[in-house]
């Protein structure tokens, strides 16, 4: 690890102090950034403890909806009762990523900073759009088994690796922010960007801001019929080849009121695509609508060589993912998210 | 030079408090094996990705390469070499032995505190349950099976709740 300085904070006020106009970086967990310091990846030459800021809530937000601090653990959100009753989808995202010592660790704000798993950009001794703007994307024609299919660019395809991101998407979260010159409010849609021409740009946060908490609005109608489906290449404790986050809303009859489809491994940020999901309106649910969507949502897909398979997959991903919905949210599949 | 500054850290580790003066990037699991003299927390990958330093942080299971020992000041540490009542096992421990839970030993303190914190945690109710939360302890000799065995055997003591063990499955594997 580089050498860096070291300070700890209990006040925001000096911690957005200490963020601004500096390459300070905060730490929360630090599962994924010291992770890439030994690595040699990222080098900040200060770090910023704000684990002793209050930032650890899970609970009910004003409108009904639930407000997460930035500073809460993934494990004791995914396990807070009113997450796992209310918001299953997210609990079963939460708990199908990492393992329980990395999720007893990572903080909420940090899952949403973590960074692409990409072999490349974690090999210092390769070529990288991303760790170095401008030296090349050895992915495209290497080894991108685990790489993006949806919104790629000649710079980058690489994928975001968040399981609980990929909810949040689905259950149209709010990313709120803070910096010492104000507050500000990011829509989930737009606080992950695709790489474009700047894939070293993750996310659309200023220099200088913190997530301060994000909040998710109440999603009750949702609640009975979800369900987080993920692929990969061991059953547990290994990033998504792809991963579904399905939640529909039904009437007595199997009519679909309303769905949301997010998908994760499969690009930059977690894809969802609004358009497709309204073709699912007053439809009935089975089967042949779902492959249906499924095909809107992957319109544009397209494979690199090792990752072809995942064309395939997302599709029937999708497919299981809103059949397992629309049978009925598991509250226990949390612990096991991919057992059927 | 500024960079290589001390930073005073307070620990109390396995019951004992503790005062070290470390640089910023020493990780618990550097603190414990090279400062504190414990070595029975084991370096396996150094990235999160093995378990084998798995330690416990106020009763929670985490990776001890991940976290900076300055980020812990003032917290209560528990490793493998805390676990036992003097000569004593620990109740996990002698289920490693009796149910043959290991063969080099390499990954099994990180079992042990793993272990440890899975029943604090109070989520497995069943024998996938336990297999599903120690999955970020890997063991390349392969002993799971009877890791599980040790674990299920000692919840069962604890909760009584039931006597019939499901024999062991490789589990649902989707695609």
């Amino acid at each position: 690890m580089n050498p860096f300085t070291f300070t700890q904070s209990k006040d925001l006020d000096g911690v957005l102090a200490a963020l601004s106009g500096s390459q300070a970086r905060p730490i929360a967990g630090g599962t994924n950034l010291l992770d890439l310091m030994k690595e040699g990846v990222m080098a900040p030459p200060q770090l910023v403890d704000i684990n002793g800021l209050d930032l650890d809530q899970v609970e009910q937000g004003a409108d009904g909806g639930l407000l997460l601090g930035a500073l809460a653990r993934n494990a004791d959100t995914a396990y807070t009762p009113l997450v796992r009753e209310r918001f299953p989808l997210l609990s079963s995202a939460i708990l199908a990523g990492a393992s329980p010592q990395l999720r007893n660790m990572a903080s909420n704000g940090g899952n949403l900073m973590q960074r692409t798993r990409c072999v490349y950009f974690y090999d210092i001794g390769t070529a990288c759009n991303k760790r170095e703007p401008g030296t090349g994307c050895p992915a495209k024609d290497g080894v991108n088994r685990q790489h993006a299919i949806l919104g790629t660019s000649d710079a980058c395809i690489a994928t975001h690796p968040s399981d609980m991101c990929v909810a949040l998407r689905a259950l149209d979260a709010t990313v709120h922010v803070q910096s010492s010159s104000g507050k500000r409010a990011i829509p989930f849609a737009d606080f992950h960007r695709l790489p474009e021409d700047k894939p070293e740009i993750d996310n659309t946060l200023q220099p200088g801001e913190l997530i301060t908490h994000i909040t998710v609005p109440e999603a009750d109608r949702f609640r009975e019929h979800s369900a987080y489906i993920k692929v990969r290449d061991r059953l547990s404790y290994a990033f998504a080849l792809v991963s579904v986050a399905a939640a529909l809303d039904l009437d007595a009859d199997g009519t679909i009121r309303a769905a949301r489809i997010a998908l994760g491994g499969v690009a930059h940020k977690p894809w969802r695509v609004e358009a497709a999901e309204q073709q699912l309106v007053d439809q009935q649910a089975g089967e042949a609508a779902f492959a249906q969507v499924a095909d809107a949502i992957l319109q544009g897909a397209r494979g690199y060589g090792h990752n072809d398979f995942k064309l395939t997959l997302a599709r029937n991903a999708i497919v299981q993912a809103l059949s397992t919905a629309a049978r009925g949210t598991d509250f226990a599949s949390g612990q096991k998210g991919d057992q059927q | 030079m500024e960079l290589h500054q001390q930073y005073p850290v307070r620990l109390r580790i396995n019951g004992q408090d503790r005062e070290f003066n470390v640089e910023s990037w020493v990780t618990l699991l550097d603190l414990l094996r090279e400062r504190a003299g414990m070595t029975g927390t084991k370096k396996g990958c150094d990235q999160g990705q093995c378990g084998a330093c798995t330690v416990l942080v106020d009763g929670k299971r985490i990776n001890s390469c991940l976290t900076l020992a300055v980020m812990q000041e003032g917290k209560e540490i528990t490793t493998v070499e805390g676990l036992a009542n003097g000569e004593e096992l620990h109740p996990l421990q002698q289920a490693f032995i009796e149910c043959d839970a290991f063969q080099c030993g390499y990954c099994t303190p990180g079992q042990l505190c793993s272990a440890v914190g899975l029943i604090n945690e109070g989520q497995a109710t069943s024998r996938d349950d336990v297999r599903e939360l120690m999955s970020g302890n890997i063991c390349r000799c392969g002993a799971y099976p009877q890791i599980a065995d040790a674990v299920v055997q000692i919840m069962d003591m604890r909760n009584n709740d039931s006597a019939d063990k499901p024999a062991f499955t490789t589990g649902a594997v989707l695609a």
